[in-house]
């Protein structure tokens, strides 16, 4: 079975070898393992960097091979986020407050443990109770297990809706982003049982394991980032390849036609956006404890544009497109908005890049949507085209509906 | 339609006899009808009162001038179009198609090739095929489908019938528009469904295709329903089959091809305009 995956997905040696090395070097590089030469802080925006990359796979699936245009995986991922720091929050802020009562004379009751934890953790919102939300995030496994089924269910149920209804193209993609919307707005409410605009702080700091110093931390998480990376582009590889992928990429040129074969679309579609918001809530879990906070603003619609925007500049219909445009594009990113970028004086006016990238990144995805649709993917073509010529032409999501339209002429 | 034209041997069953035994056969060889069906479109009525009876199996000819409620008709039967009024029913046990899906529609074994050859073009002609062949169609069965020696076959056969056996690796939206047809055509026998609804087999094929075409379809009726929808009266007369006329939503006459262009209605319908 590796071998037919291997043959029908030649992509996948490079991918792991290029990340493998990419993990060796960095590792060599970090203060706990290597030479020190990456701070902490760069580990751990390279390791954040993996989980978009995971995202973005998981993205282009959806959206660059079975047509969905999804705003709401950014969604699943936060959800993720919010699923594993709830635990990170509470089993901290339990360590923090069993040593504060240790020095009391009467030994303090569970119920009075239970509120000082409450207290600790929502008196920033001017409640000292759990809300029935953090029923379970006193256990490890269970929250664990609610990265995957809360985003996992939200995805079931809001997809097996939409789908059903046959809502398909934009309006689809205007249904995702409202239900992006309205989650993030109902978090932003003090009572959501989640901080409200606070939302859920020191992540970084991993229960138990306070003696640890975070530049230990740091690559652990980039490792376990990079592993996760991994295995989801082996299965993402693995679902795309072979029959199901040729379902999938069918839906996307023509529903109906698959539908006319037998397939149950909706159910086919359903599987893809169930599967693939489970996995953006794992990449979601691995990214915010390496960024150490997490509020609504993450769950935002803009954020799952962003997303968008990365697949389309990293090539839609390839998975190492999608993990491409989103590493690079979120790397030049903050380098561009942490003023890394060298401001330009022109005299009359200063282009500051804080201020201009915005306009900067709008411009190029403008540019490669309108000339070079397949993105910085098509670059391995042009390398692959020189070194053996193409017998099977080129026709992608783009040039597939170009093709689909001049035949309709 | 009346009971005394249906139950007259399909064309192919030469076993018609006064006993009882092939009259059950012809009973049961009743494989889809449609009875009083109507359809309209923002107070159009595509389809009036329609009522149509195919047999397994048996080859028929739907003819008709535009507008007629030729492709209406197919959409009714493959589930794209609900009709307001009016029984659709299926198979032995007459289960009704109008509360199925297309695909559910589609797995009962109703196949449909349509007008404009519509393949997936991003994809090969290999895969084209392995997508249409008959296997299990849920998520989780396509998911862990393994390539089998039978399904590889099965392409091959396909494949040299419609003759692209050296095309299977080749992008499907670099076939030529005849070609294209063929592939759909295949993409049907793969299907292996019990009806047939073939929309326009022959346009864009060369005389020698057309030919090719028509063996295969009376051919296919030796075992299957098929339907034929075609507007070319020489394809028609070639097919040798039972012909029906359907104008303005209805069928305006039915039987063999000379006694329909005999009939003076459809003389006026093809003619009089």
């Amino acid at each position: 079975m590796i071998r037919s995956l291997v043959r029908d997905t030649p992509s996948i040696p490079w991918f792991l070898g290029i990340l493998a090395a990419f993990c060796l070097g960095v590792t060599l590089l970090s203060e706990a393992t290597g030479t020190g030469a990456l701070s902490t802080s760069f580990v751990k925006t390279l390791g954040k960097t993996l989980c978009l990359c995971l995202v973005a796979i998981a993205m282009d699936v959806v959206w660059g091979y079975c047509g969905i245009l999804s705003l709401g995986h950014m969604a699943f991922f936060g959800l993720g986020g919010y699923a594993i720091g709830m635990w990170l929050m509470y089993a901290r802020t339990e360590i923090i407050v069993a040593e504060s009562l240790a020095s009391a004379t009467i030994p303090p009751t569970p119920q009075e443990v239970e509120d000082a934890i409450a207290t600790q953790i929502f008196g920033v919102v001017g409640s000292n109770e759990f809300p029935w939300l953090w029923a379970f995030a006193d256990s490890f496994v269970l929250q664990l297990a609610m990265v995957v089924l809360v985003p996992g269910l939200l995805a079931l149920v809001f997809g097996w809706l939409a789908f059903r209804s046959r809502v398909t193209g934009v309006y689809l993609s205007i249904l995702t982003q409202a239900m992006t919307l309205a989650l993030s707005l109902y978090l932003f409410q003090n009572d959501s049982g989640l901080r409200g605009n606070n939302g859920l702080s020191g992540l970084q700091n991993l229960p138990g394991l306070g003696a640890v110093p975070q530049s230990v931390v740091s690559i652990t998480f980039f490792w376990a980032s990079a592993l996760a990376l991994a295995a989801g582009y082996l299965l993402f590889a693995w679902v795309v390849s072979g029959k199901m992928g040729s379902v999938i990429r069918g839906i996307r040129d023509d529903e109906a036609r698959v539908r006319f074969l037998g397939y149950h679309v909706e159910g086919f579609k359903l599987f893809v956006f169930t599967l693939t918001a489970i996995v953006a809530g794992l990449a979601g879990a691995l990214y915010y404890p390496q960024a150490g906070i997490i509020n609504p603003a993450e769950i935002a619609p803009i954020a799952s544009i962003y997303l968008a925007v990365w697949v389309a500049i990293g090539g839609r219909g390839r998975l190492y497109g999608a993990a491409i445009g989103a590493a690079f594009v979120s790397l030049l990113s903050s380098w561009f908005t942490g003023g890394g970028a060298p401001d330009i004086d022109l005299g009359i006016y200063e282009i500051r890049w804080t201020d201009w990238w915005l306009v900067l990144l709008g411009l190029s995805f403008v540019l490669v949507t309108l000339y070079a649709p397949k993105g910085i993917g098509g670059l391995v073509d042009l390398i692959a085209e020189r070194r053996a010529p193409r017998r099977t032409g080129d026709v992608g999501p783009d040039a597939g509906a170009l093709r689909k339209t001049e035949a309709a002429e | 339609m009346t009971e005394a034209v249906l139950d007259r041997p399909a064309p192919g069953d030469k076993t018609a006899g006064g006993d009882a035994a092939p009259r059950r056969r012809d009973r049961r060889a009743t494989l889809l009808e449609l009875s009083g069906v109507s359809v309209s479109f923002d107070g159009f009525r595509a389809i009036n009162n329609l009522s149509f009876q195919i047999g397994e199996p048996e080859l028929r000819a739907v003819i008709g001038p535009n507008g007629a409620g030729k492709t209406t008709f197919m959409d009714i039967v493959t589930g794209k179009t609900r009709p307001d009024t009016g029984r659709v029913t299926w198979g032995e046990r007459n289960v009704s198609l109008l509360k199925m899906s297309e695909s559910r529609i589609a797995r009962e074994g109703i196949g449909r090739k349509f007008q404009k050859p519509t393949v997936f073009e991003a994809q090969t002609v290999r895969e084209n095929l392995a997508m249409a062949l008959r296997n299990p169609r849920g998520p989780l069965d396509v998911l862990l489908h393994r390539k089998s020696a039978a399904g590889a076959r099965r392409i091959e056969e396909v494949a040299h019938e419609i003759g692209l056996a050296e095309h299977l690796p080749r992008i499907a939206g670099e076939l030529s528009h005849g070609q294209k047809q063929w592939l759909e055509i295949g993409m049907l026998l793969a299907q292996d469904p019990r009806l047939l609804l073939v929309d326009e087999p022959a346009a864009g094929m060369t005389p020698a295709e057309r030919e090719h075409t028509t063996d295969l379809l009376k051919r296919l009726a030796e075992r299957h329903a098929v339907v034929v929808v075609e507007h070319d009266m020489e394809f028609v007369r070639r097919l040798d089959c039972k012909v029906t006329v359907l104008h303005e939503g209805s069928v305006l006459a039915e039987g063999s091809l000379d006694h329909v262009t005999a009939n003076p209605q459809v003389i006026e319908v093809y003619l009089g305009r």
